[in-house]
């Protein structure tokens, strides 16, 4: 494990393996939330803070209690289980000592708990890529980060998308899933990214 | 085999049951249970015309003695009453209010000096060459209002002038900062009638673009015996704290300025008191309304008559009473509040 390992990993996740905009995951809150910069924003710091907390619980749980009992084939009912429980957790403290954050984020807070995008995440650090405990919670951030920075793009483009002149069958959402489409044709062009070779991982 | 599975699940779930039920203890936090009460009788609009957020920062305002019972505007005196039943107080009541419109010169009446072909938006408009209109008062018909309003009361008429639903208005005031040309104000909800022009010019300026500009002709401050009328920077401004109702005014305009929501007001009508004094003929604003010779019981054309209600007052029999118009009575304070 080096640094040049996390760089490649978070790279992946903001940009080339971008959540929302590759993956297609976490679409509901991404075209629910994108209304407004302000409640994008939030709703990304939301996440990325899930993201990070549900990656680190996520694989202890998969590497220390899944594979010794060789039960891996649990992991979604268990990671789901993990991810809920943290939402509630976050939930409550951050209504305790935060009144300001928790108000900021209302009802975006429990959305996280259905948002495919964590288990996504989750599935992905232990599952599918088997990454060690550092680069489950690198993979947890970036990826957060990628899902907050498609989120704020998105709010900005609806936010002028609002003032154009659309034709009526397109206003609205319609505008918005197409303009996801071609954001997600733009990201498309990240793969071409070769940080692989030239950083050497 | 079978039991191990379930035994993980189970323990997995029993620890963070356990850890969740003791952090909630823990993290409890004491919420008064009259905010949530409070928040479920709220229309839920969020038009922030109570000058807080939206609906649940009201009632925690409420309940923490910051606001006042009948803040919500939207929700009146039905809501006002429950949420002062809530906390335990009598509720001192605004007076209902609704937005109008002081413009009804569209594309029909007013003219304009350009093409505007930019953002659908009056604040845009107003930025790129103070709009398209010649009138740099108008009402541009872009809608900024109508986007502003939560209640869906505000339109754009076929006229494109933007007009209120008096019914479904609730006079939270979201428009009233909306309109980049301060063309929208509340006026009490009992009061039909106001002026629908807001050019500060000269008249004879106003009439070459503009058919239902006001002129500045001072004829409605005439026709207002009560003084309610006030001409201020060549725009009359009425007064609706005064016992007044702007009908004569209304009638007398030669620009027909005036809008008046009330489709038929009632007529005034004579009885056998009448003796013939013709006290009544001279304040009478419609000439011939009040027939008759001296000295005999004078008739009323109800074709004519506007119902101002001017000439009740001159009576000195109580003579005249006002009839008609769907049970509309205007000296009925009660009456006149039902039929808003």
């Amino acid at each position: 494990m080096n640094i040049a390992t996390l760089v490649q990993i978070s790279i992946g996740a903001i940009l080339i393996n971008n959540f929302v905009l590759t993956r297609f995951l976490g679409l509901c809150p991404f075209f629910g939330v994108s209304k407004k910069l302000s409640s994008a924003l939030g709703m990304g710091m939301a996440v990325i803070f899930v993201m990070s907390v549900a990656s680190m619980f996520s694989w202890i749980i998969y590497n220390y209690v899944l594979i010794p009992y060789n039960v891996t084939y649990l992991y979604t009912i268990i990671f789901i289980l993990v991810i809920a429980s943290l939402v509630q957790l976050v939930e409550m403290t951050l209504q305790k000592f935060s009144p300001n954050l928790y108000d900021a984020l209302g009802i975006y807070l429990p959305l996280i708990t259905t948002n495919c995008a964590i288990l996504g995440v989750a599935v992905l650090n232990t599952v599918t890529e088997d990454y060690n405990f550092l680069e489950s919670i690198v993979n947890g951030i970036s990826s957060g980060i990628g899902f907050t920075l498609a989120l704020v793009l998105m709010a900005g483009i609806r936010g002028k998308l609002e003032l154009a002149n659309i034709p009526k069958t397109l206003a609205g959402l319609p505008i918005a899933f197409i303009a996801a489409g071609l954001m997600a044709i733009a990201f498309l062009g990240f793969s071409g990214l070769n940080f692989f070779q030239s950083i050497g991982g | 085999m079978v039991l191990l599975p379930v035994i993980i699940v189970g323990s997995v779930g029993l620890f963070f049951g356990i850890f969740l039920g003791i952090a909630s203890k823990k993290l409890h936090v004491y919420v008064d249970p009259r905010v949530a009460q409070i928040q479920e009788l709220l229309p839920g609009a969020n038009c922030s015309g109570c000058a807080y957020p939206g609906c649940g920062a009201f009632a925690k305002a409420v309940v923490e003695g910051k606001a006042d019972p009948t803040g919500c505007i939207p929700g009146g005196r039905k809501i006002a009453s429950k949420i002062a039943e809530i906390m335990g107080v009598d509720a001192a009541f605004a007076e209902a209010k609704m937005a109008v419109v002081h413009c009804k010169g569209g594309t029909r009446e007013a003219k304009e000096r350009a093409v505007y072909d930019g953002i659908t938006d009056c604040h845009a408009a107003v930025l790129t060459g103070n709009a398209s209109k010649v009138c740099s008062d108008g009402c541009l018909g872009l809608g900024s209002c109508v986007r502003a309003c939560p209640f869906n009361a505000l339109r754009i008429n076929d006229n494109h002038v933007a007009v209120v639903d008096p019914a479904k208005c609730t006079g939270c005031g979201n428009c009233v900062s909306a309109c980049p040309r301060s063309l929208i104000e509340l006026i009490p909800k009992v009061h039909k009638i106001f002026i629908a022009c807001n050019n500060h010019e000269r008249g004879g300026k106003v009439k070459k673009y503009c058919s239902v500009g006001c002129t500045a002709c001072t004829l409605c401050v005439k026709a207002t015996p009560s003084g309610a009328i006030e001409m201020k920077n060549n725009l009359p401004v009425l007064d609706y704290t005064k016992a007044e109702n702007f009908i004569s005014a209304a009638y007398k305009c030669p620009s027909h300025c005036f809008v008046d929501l009330v489709k038929a007001r009632p007529k005034a009508n004579i009885d056998t008191k009448c003796d013939g004094c013709g006290l009544c003929l001279p304040v009478c604003p419609v000439k011939g309304a009040i027939v008759g010779e001296k000295g005999e019981r004078h008739s009323i054309d109800k074709t004519k008559c506007i119902g101002c209600g001017i000439c009740l007052d001159v009576c000195p029999l109580h003579a005249i009473s006002l009839w008609g118009g769907l049970g509309y009575n205007p000296s009925d304070k009660s009456k006149r509040q039902r039929s808003t």
